[in-house]
């Protein structure tokens, strides 16, 4: 079966320090696929060289069919691979409604547009809109996003996103910061992302995991410990100590 | 320092009341200041000048200390034209902005990647490099006496830029007119937008699929040919190029300009540019010395107390004083203009 | 082949004072991540300082030296508690327009008291003429410059090394959020480092009198190549900047002899294409 992302023996070191070393994995499209592990263990790193934002020392980053691994992280997004920041990487001075308005403008190659006022493009402003209402945004349209609400802004991260119309979403801690009880609309978001779109998940927040994960990949110390169902990893003894045992780590 | 947004989340690309009475002053200014008007053109092209660097600087965040450089190479194409024979100023704007932006083309990949510091220092350097060019190729250039024997142009055939400036004022605010309204233009566009995008979060640009560097290039040539017409009406206007067209004082003037005025803003380059020159003019009498002491304090006065320039302080006393009364009076929504 | 030594020599020499000058920038930039181009202003108030301690007072020049010091560098710190405190935060574009402004009302100042022209200096006797190294005729005084900038470096290197405020700077400058986490006072350490910084600018300045010259211009003629310095070797590193300044000190004295021509190209040349490569300077840590 084809896999929508994929890699091999993936590798990054920083200065001596190995943060990724030989990770290999595979999501099937549709996947909903968590990536857990402790802080430090290489989750964001791992992020960064799928994306493109940092180069892979050694390994191959695949998308679908193709070979991504030279790719910048703009060519990756057009090829369907989108992410979500940890922490709020947005554009501060402009509304939600702008915000989202030019990731759909991006996608839609319309950002070479230097003559036509964005107000004109009714098509892209519209998707933009529908995007807001499926996110539960559209009161906010009209606001700065950095006079937003933290959750909010939250979800302003996955709209971004999601304008991309990815193949292939990941989403990098979208519940950092935000206790999973308290954000609804953040837990209906996730779990209303499209079928066919392949996620993979960091995130620390356990009960989000295993309420939305059908496989889960536990990264520690920069390589892949096990992987497996929920039930398994739950069960698993090497996972329990990792998290709660006194295992000094590299 | 943002302008207040449109209540519908975006901004609307209409032409505000206030902004088409601030493109009529010229009129009156034409016919009551009748002995000015080759001050007033002026005026115009440094608003040029200035437009060109607000592009970079005001929208796409780019920290230029060398700009004069691409406004030198203009005024120093159409006064080599001319010189040499060929007075038609029209072809002489044009092939300005074209060798102005071809050296802006090239130069973007030196000054796009890079933090501010090192955009600050590869302008600097760019600019020092055009100005010793200039100053090492005086059997060109004509050095530090500057180029002077060159032809008085015709426009059209038929106007003269005579001295009383008439020709000078037209052909200048036109062109002004042109470009400024071909700025707005892109300023409210998608590729508008991604500037904004830029300037505000560079780091989530590529993550939605925009190639930053190529786009930035894009508006760095822009920016770059803008100047190089500047420096082409100078010297059409003028009849003549001096070495200081090129030089780190026009370049640190031309920031000073677009900061007392506000940056991001458009009308911000051509409000400061009218200021300083009619400044720079009434208080032509005093001392140098006075002057650049003077100028310092403003600057210093400015980034501590009114950070977005005169556009920022008038937005402010707008919503602060005016605001309320002129929202009752005009009864629909009256709100100051978005760029 | 004596030329070549002799301009290796001048080129050491010049470079270190553009080191001296330059540190406190370097380490400005690097720390406080804040565009300093008044920075020069320092060197010029201190080669005033000392012109006028030597003319108005009667001061023998090298007595002025640690005067010309420590009053910059408490100018500085008064200057940096005041003013420069609160743009630390603002844009790079505000700090690039504060710190012209201020330089040039420093310039104005010093034209309105100074006058315009250069200003003399009175070197010790046994400074001025020439001493015989090693079978090469040098300059006394540019001897004297490189001893004392070698000594003031061995200085500011165990400063780094051994004590606590070096450990203190050294870790704020890798990763400030983690030093003021570990309980470093960042505001004193600010204050202290650019006090510092400015004192060295002032002594720079008066030793730089017989070399560069010393009129009200100094700030800004001079102003590219600390930014130079600072850039190609890496804001904030001092070995990065003393091997950016004797770089620059030997290319530009180099450069200068053996093509006149070209004068400054070179230099501007060299330093945009090493930008190309190594766009955080040659020791620099942030891309």
């Amino acid at each position: 079966m084809a896999s929508a992302l994929s890699t091999e023996g993936l590798r990054r070191s920083f200065r001596g320090f190995v943060a990724v070393d030989g990770v290999s994995l595979n999501l099937e499209p549709g996947a909903r696929h968590a990536l857990i592990g402790p802080n430090g263990a290489g989750k964001t790193t791992l992020i960064n060289l799928l994306t493109g934002v940092f180069r892979a020392d050694a390994g191959e980053v695949m998308l679908g069919p193709e070979r991504v691994t030279r790719m910048p992280p703009h060519a990756r997004v057009k090829r369907g691979l989108a992410r979500t920041f940890q922490l709020n990487t947005l554009f501060g001075g402009l509304t939600v409604l702008e915000s989202v308005t030019l990731a759909v403008c991006e996608r839609r190659g319309e950002c070479g547009d230097w003559l036509r006022p964005v107000v004109s493009r009714r098509a892209a402003l519209e998707e933009a809109r529908g995007l807001l209402a499926k996110l539960q945004l559209e009161d906010e349209a009209a606001t700065l996003t950095r006079q937003l609400p933290y959750r909010k802004q939250r979800l302003v991260e996955i709209a971004l996103a999601l304008a991309s119309k990815p193949t292939v979403l990941l989403l990098d801690e979208p519940a950092a910061g935000v206790p999973s009880g308290e954000s609804p609309e953040l837990l209906e978001t996730i779990e209303g992302l499209p079928a066919d779109v392949t996620i993979l998940l960091i995130e620390h927040d356990m009960s989000l995991v295993f309420r939305f994960a059908r496989r889960i990949t536990v990264l520690a110390g920069g390589r892949v410990l096990t992987e497996g169902a929920p039930a398994e990893i739950a069960a698993d003894e090497r996972v329990r100590e990792l998290y709660l045992g006194d295992n000094p780590h590299v | 320092m943002a302008v207040a947004p449109d209540p519908a989340g975006i901004r609307r690309a209409r032409w505000h009341p206030l902004e088409l009475a601030f493109w009529a002053v010229p009129i009156p200014a034409f016919f009551l200041i009748a002995d000015r008007r080759q001050f007033m053109s002026q005026i115009f092209i440094a608003g040029l000048f200035a437009l060109s660097l607000d592009l970079i600087l005001g929208y796409a965040g780019i920290l230029s200390l060398g700009h004069a450089a691409f406004f030198g190479l203009g005024a120093y194409t159409a006064g080599l034209l001319a010189q040499h024979g060929w007075s038609e100023p029209l072809s002489g704007l044009g092939a300005a902005g074209v060798v102005a932006g071809a050296f802006g083309y090239a130069a973007s990949f030196l000054v796009v990647p890079g933090a501010d510091l090192t955009r600050l220092m590869v302008t600097l350097g760019i600019g020092l490099l055009a100005s010793e060019a200039a100053n090492q190729a005086s059997s060109i250039t004509g050095g530090v006496d500057g180029l002077s024997d060159m032809q008085a142009a015709t426009l059209f055939g038929r106007f003269s830029f005579g001295l009383d400036g008439t020709t000078a004022f037209v052909y200048s605010f036109v062109v002004l007119a042109i470009v400024f309204l071909l700025a707005r233009r892109l300023v409210n566009s998608p590729f508008g937008l991604s500037l904004r995008g830029i300037r505000e979060n560079a780091r989530r640009m590529p993550a939605i699929g925009a190639d930053v560097g190529g786009r930035l290039r894009m508006v760095f040539t822009f920016s770059a040919v803008v100047a190089g017409m500047a420096g082409a009406l100078l010297a059409q206007t003028t009849r003549f190029v001096g070495i200081d067209v090129l030089g780190f004082q026009r370049s640190a003037e031309l920031l000073i300009i677009l900061a007392f005025g506000g940056t991001g803003r458009l009308y911000g380059a051509l409000l400061g540019a009218t200021v300083f020159i009619a400044a720079q003019d009434a208080l032509a009498g005093i001392s140098p010395v006075y002057w650049q002491f003077w100028l310092g304090a403003v600057l210093v006065l400015l980034v501590l107390l009114a950070p977005g320039g005169l556009l920022g302080a008038l937005e402010r006393l707008h919503r602060r004083v005016l605001q309320p009364p002129l929202a009752r009076l005009l009864r629909k929504g009256w709100r100051w203009p978005a760029l | 082949m004596a030329a070549f030594v002799g301009i290796v020599f001048d080129g050491v020499a010049y470079g270190s004072l553009l080191f001296l000058i330059s540190l406190g920038l370097s380490v400005t930039m690097g720390l406080m991540n804040f565009v300093n181009l008044a920075h020069g202003t320092f060197a010029m108030v201190g080669g005033f300082l000392c012109v006028t301690l030597c003319s108005h007072a009667g001061i023998p020049f090298l007595a002025t030296l640690p005067v010309v010091f420590v009053a910059v560098g408490l100018a500085g710190a008064i200057l940096e508690r005041l003013l420069y405190r609160r743009l630390y935060r603002r844009s790079h574009l505000d700090q690039v327009l504060f710190t012209i402004g201020f330089a040039f009302m420093a310039g104005g100042a010093a034209t309105w008291v100074w006058g315009p022209s250069q200003q003399p200096v009175q070197l010790p006797a046994f400074l001025r003429g020439q001493i015989t190294l090693v079978g090469i005729d040098v300059g006394a005084y540019r001897l004297f410059l490189i001893a004392l900038v070698a000594a003031v470096t061995a200085g500011l290197g165990l400063l780094l090394t051994r004590t606590r405020f070096g450990a203190q700077l050294r870790a704020a400058v890798d990763n400030q959020q983690a030093a003021v986490g570990v309980g470093v006072n960042v505001g004193l350490l600010f204050g202290f480092t650019f006090a510092l910084g400015s004192g060295l600018a002032g002594l720079g300045g008066a030793l730089a009198i017989d070399v560069l010259g010393l009129d009200p211009t100094f700030a800004f003629k001079y102003l590219v190549y600390f930014l130079v310095v600072v850039v190609v070797g890496g804001a904030g590193s001092l070995k990065g900047s003393l091997v950016a300044a004797i770089l620059l000190g030997v290319v530009d004295v180099a450069g200068k002899y053996y093509v006149p021509q070209i004068g400054s190209f070179i230099i501007y040349a060299a330093m945009v294409a090493l930008l190309i490569f190594f766009p955080a300077g040659l020791y620099g840590r942030r891309a």
